[in-house]
């Protein structure tokens, strides 16, 4: 399976998905800069943390516009995996490709740390290697991670079970203690916490992998049965 | 020349945590009476007219760049400048 990571100007944690999916996956991986016209030899697209744009506007709201990002909503209406990691995900929400937006926490501190995060939904292409309602510790590390939605779209995401990845604790007011969501068809996931920082024992955990595993396990068995 | 004055601020249903900060810090000093502050973003914008209507034009910005309208809610005022 071969992977885009997308490197916007201002992406920080685009070495570690690298190293992530090369390394500790044993997968294709290549780094697709943000001007870049063509994400069709791609089997799923990586979107990383940092500060795009340098955030001078708002969070993901310039980065929405690059070239790529046409590319980006190509993949998804493809249903190809689309995994948008903290900026990531606050690009994904700006780009209308994600429903809600990401607020400033509400303790108005960054945050960097491991929390303790709920699977809500196993059920999806990101999520099967895990356990219904299992417990994993994955990194954070945003000062604007909290996740906002209107009431209707809160019950739309909850009807649809988009709701994947619950924090355990309340560490930056996201609604309903949110973390991570798909979009409805499933296809696509926005998270901030870091699972590309704990995919090995020596930074402090692995439980990380699983889900990337996940996606890796999902496309082999959609596209590799025949072989 | 137009120069367009856009003020930027978190919706009244969305949480103000800055605001609310400021808020508080103003009764400490003693300055009770106020009862809510929310904080926003200012940003000035020098037009050059080509014919097309500038409020369409800024309602147009402030809709695809300059707000998300999910969490944000936007007024602006229009004035005439001198080009520099």
């Amino acid at each position: 399976m071969k992977f885009a990571v997308i490197v916007f100007p201002g992406s920080n944690c685009d070495l570690d998905l690298y190293h992530a999916v090369k390394d500790e996956l044993g997968e294709e991986v290549e780094y697709v800069w943000h001007d870049s016209p063509d994400l069709s030899g791609f089997d799923g697209v990586l979107l990383p943390g940092g500060f795009s744009y340098g955030d001078y506007l708002r969070c993901g709201a310039i980065s929405r516009f690059s070239a790529v990002m046409e590319e980006v909503k190509k993949a998804a209406d493809a249903g190809k995996p689309v995994l948008g990691i903290c900026n990531g995900f606050q690009i994904l929400t700006e780009a209308g490709l994600l429903p809600g937006a990401l607020l400033r926490n509400k303790n108005l501190k960054f945050m960097c740390r491991t929390v303790e995060l709920t699977v809500e939904n196993a059920d999806t292409m990101f999520t099967g290697e895990y356990e219904q309602g299992e417990t994993v510790r994955i990194p954070v590390a945003h000062g604007e991670g909290n996740y906002y939605c209107d009431d209707e779209t809160l019950a739309q995401l909850k009807a649809n079970n988009q709701i994947v990845f619950t924090y355990n604790e309340d560490c930056n007011g996201s609604r309903e203690g949110i973390a991570g969501i798909t979009n409805a068809r499933g296809n696509v996931l926005g998270m901030m916490p870091h699972p590309e920082r704990a995919v090995h024992e020596l930074i402090g955990g692995t439980d990380g992998l699983a889900l990337f595993k996940s996606i890796v396990k999902q496309w082999r068995e959609a596209h590799v049965t025949h072989a | 020349m137009k120069k367009v004055k856009i003020y930027v601020t978190l919706r009244e249903s969305v949480l103000d945590p800055q605001g609310a900060a400021v808020q508080g810090s103003l009764h400490k000093l003693g300055y009770g009476e106020v009862v809510d502050v929310r904080i926003g973003k200012y940003m000035e914008l020098m037009i050059k007219p080509d014919g097309r209507n500038v409020d369409t034009l800024v309602q147009e910005m402030c809709r695809k760049l300059l707000t998300n309208t999910v969490i944000e809610d936007y007024r602006y005022e229009v004035e005439e400048a001198v080009a520099q």
